[in-house]
């Protein structure tokens, strides 16, 4: 069940985006999600979706796949959208019935909420189906190498790529640790919300002390391949820009012009 | 003096009790060891034993109470050498997913050499030489979650050879693999001691796995209780079940046969031996 | 008959790129009683099958029955079943989870809402019928060496006084002596509780010094299915699909060959030991 959410899972593929700088695809996940806020008209949203598609063409992920992601996460869109359907005050009243009026304004607004909010989630799952965790920790690591003055940048990179990397790990044993428990006549699925949370303690425990000796292992492991901070290290995969990656930039800033003519525009 | 070397070392474990009053635990007591370069060792003994509390010596993870560990003449307590005595004594541990740092298995051959400061280019040499020799390269690019654990075991090594080790020592690898996985990672280990002369250091309670060993040390309660070739040492059954371990079928076999009065020889280790004695006495 | 499944099937993914087929059409019953060992490398279903058992997994399709009725059945009460069908997973760190041993044998028994008293009842009969001894009952079972923890985990499902026990590996990671230990416990069970036990195992030798019937799993199916004696006899078509039957086998198989004349169908030690005495003689 658990192992079913694969949004953001990255997707082995030879493809152009593949290989891009993962610096080029953060920076142009954050101007792409600034652009679906910038526009407000149908025109936009077209021409987002039109970048979106290319951008889904030329990475060779099926698109099955990333709408499976997109599963786990539907009940939450949905959500978003039942609320402004609901919520928006408005004139032109569509429906009412009960306590509830739809008016065409939250029409409108639940529309181009769904289209953004879907456009933002397959967006960013396109950068990290098409990056590895190690390659986006350290594109970060790059980016965000000005604030070390304040910041330890090196941890927190380091931290966030094993994080990712025992998600998944740590994923699979939680689904080990309710079976378990389950097969002790454990209940993780009736009781009202204090009594399930009672329940937890019996998946809770397990799961946390099994975290900490993995997180004791992995230390030692990683002390024992003479791991001692940023200091001195040098990196399999340097980033340095090439061409491709120049040209996705010019790509990337010509949809943002495009965006922004079509808001001054329409 | 041999590539690793203990002499009277002791270790001991310092636990707080409830009342915050200091407990100490001797977890090794009075090893020597000593290992020559390109052997194969073993280290035999039930869990408990403190055959994991002496790996973690040989490569400065821990280091002495009492008594002295040298690595090709460095002596571990001295910080000065600490990475060198780490680059020269790599280690794989049991749990074959706690060791994996990275989310793609080059870029995990990749970290030990990251973290010596190895230029790129030789980076990306090294670790296609080192996958080459487990067998994975063809699994280079895949995420570890998704290998068995066998392979997963030998993406470890891998990652401890990239870093160009004089000495492996593997703190049971096997523990945690089935019998499939286990064949492929002894025959990895085995092939890097043959071709490569890493002096390796396997610790393990399997039996079936220290056959091929130069020498074996069977160790209980922190001791060294048995050394010897593992002729010598599988010709002590009754010793050996003393200490918590067992034979292989055929050994015990061998050795029952023997109480019942038929010559066959002390220590027999393959099939093969066994077949041979009984035959030439029918 | 207490366990039966016809014909079931099981797919994970069903309906993506991923699907894979776990089970096939697998048929099987196993009466009260048996004491059965499941054989299979890892992927081979095994793990898959178990879980069918105790109603932790549903069929893709096929049926169920315990006592002849089908736990998918809408109105079966599929945590009584669980309390009839006692599972132990691999690692007991997955299921410890309370501060002292005895509360945490306790659980399974409150679940099924007995009494504090009962459960206190059921729990010491169940941690004295695993051998631990009584000085660990008010002690953290994570403080336990791995043998002692594998008992408190048997304990907290015999706990709930299943009809049968199903073992999945309960001795990986330890080590011989600690194995051999776990496997007589459970034989004892299976002896003055009466209950049926299905072990889940890499090894051959265990197989065939306890179990009465082995199950042989490989890709989804079942290939073999009978005596240890009648799966071993198959010695060479279970080399082909990656398991290997005991040392022994092969050992008078051998010896057969070289004319001596030999019982093939010994699967132990000490039937080989007879067997080849006798051929020579003596």
């Amino acid at each position: 069940m658990l192992k079913d959410i694969t949004i953001g899972q990255y997707y082995p593929a030879d493809s152009a985006i593949h290989k891009l700088d993962p610096r080029v695809k953060i920076i142009t996940t954050v101007i792409y999600i600034v652009s679906l806020f910038v526009t407000n008209d149908w025109i936009g949203y077209l021409a987002a979706f039109l970048f979106l598609a290319a951008c889904i063409k030329v990475s060779k992920v099926p698109l099955s796949f990333i709408l499976k992601g997109m599963k786990s996460i539907a009940f939450l869109l949905g959500i978003t959208v039942v609320f402004n359907l609901i919520f928006t005050p408005g004139e032109e009243v569509l429906v009412t019935f009960w306590k509830i009026t739809i008016t065409e304004k939250g029409l409108e607004m639940a529309v181009r909420m769904a289209i953004r909010l879907s456009f933002l989630i397959v967006g960013t799952s396109l950068m990290t189906l098409t990056t590895t965790p190690n390659q986006l920790t350290n594109a970060l690591e790059r980016l965000m190498k000005p604030l070390s003055f304040m910041l330890p940048v090196h941890e927190i990179a380091m931290m966030m790529s094993i994080a990712l990397r025992f998600i998944p790990i740590l994923m699979e044993e939680t689904d080990k640790i309710m079976k378990a428990q389950m097969a002790r006549g454990a209940d993780f699925e009736t009781g009202n919300i204090i009594v399930r949370i009672k329940n937890m303690v019996p998946l809770l425990v397990p799961l946390f002390i099994s975290a900490f000796r993995r997180a004791n292992d992995l230390a030692m492991a990683m002390e024992a391949r003479c791991y001692h901070g940023g200091a001195g290290r040098t990196q399999m995969k340097p980033l340095s820009y090439r061409g491709n990656d120049w040209v996705a930039y010019g790509v990337m800033w010509g949809y943002l012009a495009v965006c922004i003519v079509l808001r001054i525009v329409f | 003096m041999g590539i690793v070397k203990t002499a009277k070392l002791i270790y001991d474990y310092i636990r707080y009790d409830e009342n915050e009053k200091e407990e100490t635990f001797r977890a090794i007591d009075g090893v020597d060891l000593e290992v020559e370069p390109g052997q194969f060792i073993a280290v035999l003994g039930h869990n408990g034993s403190g055959k994991s509390t002496l790996a973690k010596h040989l490569n400065a993870l821990l280091v002495p109470s009492e008594g002295t560990v040298w690595l090709d003449n460095m002596d571990t307590r001295d910080d000065s050498h600490i990475w060198d005595i780490r680059q020269e004594a790599g280690m794989v541990f049991q749990n074959p997913d706690n060791q994996i740092v990275a989310s793609v298995v080059e870029e995990d051959v990749g970290f030990g050499p990251e973290n010596l400061g190895v230029e790129t280019p030789e980076i990306w040499k090294r670790v296609a030489k080192s996958l080459e020799g487990v067998g994975m390269t063809a699994y280079r690019k895949h995420s570890p979650n998704k290998l068995s654990g066998g392979q997963k075991q030998r993406v470890a090594i891998a990652g401890v050879v990239a870093m160009q080790p004089k000495c492996i020592i593997l703190d049971e690898p096997t523990a945690m693999l089935d019998p499939n996985g286990r064949k492929e990672v002894l025959k990895v280990v085995h092939e890097l001691n043959r071709e490569e002369k890493v002096t390796v250091i396997l610790i393990t309670h399997y039996m079936e796995e220290v056959t091929d060993a130069d020498y074996v040390y069977v160790m209980d309660h922190g001791k060294v209780v048995m050394k010897g070739t593992p002729r010598e040492i599988f010709s002590q059954v009754e010793t050996l079940k003393a200490y918590r371990l067992d034979v292989p079928q055929v050994t015990l076999l061998a050795h029952e046969l023997k109480e019942s009065g038929v010559d066959v020889p002390d220590g027999v280790l393959t099939t093969g031996e066994l077949v041979d004695a009984l035959c030439r006495l029918n | 008959m207490s366990i039966e499944l016809r014909n079931v099937t099981y797919k994970y993914s069903t309906g993506t790129a991923y699907e894979m087929v776990a089970l096939d059409n697998i048929s099987l019953q196993i009466p009260d009683g048996q004491f059965i060992g499941i054989i299979g490398h890892t992927g081979s279903g095994k793990s898959t099958l178990i879980q069918h058992f105790n109603g932790l997994i549903r069929p893709t399709s096929g049926q169920v029955l315990f006592d002849g009725e089908d736990i998918w059945g809408e109105k079966y009460d599929r945590r009584h079943l669980r309390s009839q069908v006692g599972l132990v997973f691999q690692y007991p760190e997955h299921q410890l989870f309370e501060t002292d041993v005895l509360t945490d044998v306790c659980f399974g028994p409150k679940n099924l809402g007995c009494s504090e008293e009962e459960c206190k009842e059921r729990a010491l009969e169940a941690l004295h019928q695993v051998g631990l001894k009584e000085k660990y009952y008010h002690m953290s079972p994570f403080d336990l060496s791995g043998g002692q923890k594998r008992r408190v985990a048997i304990a907290g499902v015999l706990a709930m006084n299943p009809k049968m026990l199903v073992l999945d590996e309960p001795t990986a990671g330890l080590d011989p002596k600690g194995r051999d230990d776990i496997l007589d416990k459970v034989k004892e069970l299976h002896e003055t509780r009466g209950i049926s036990i299905a072990i889940v195992s890499h090894s051959m030798e265990d197989m065939a010094k306890y179990v009465e019937r082995i199950i042989v799993m490989n890709h989804g199916h079942m290939p073999f299915d009978g005596t240890p004696r009648e799966v071993f006899s198959h010695y060479l078509e279970l080399e082909k699909i990656g398991l290997a039957a005991p040392q022994i086998t092969y050992i008078m198989h051998a010896l057969a060959e070289h004319g001596l004349a030999v019982n093939t169908e010994a699967t132990t030690v000490s039937e080989a030991k007879e067997s080849i005495l006798k051929a020579l003689g003596r």
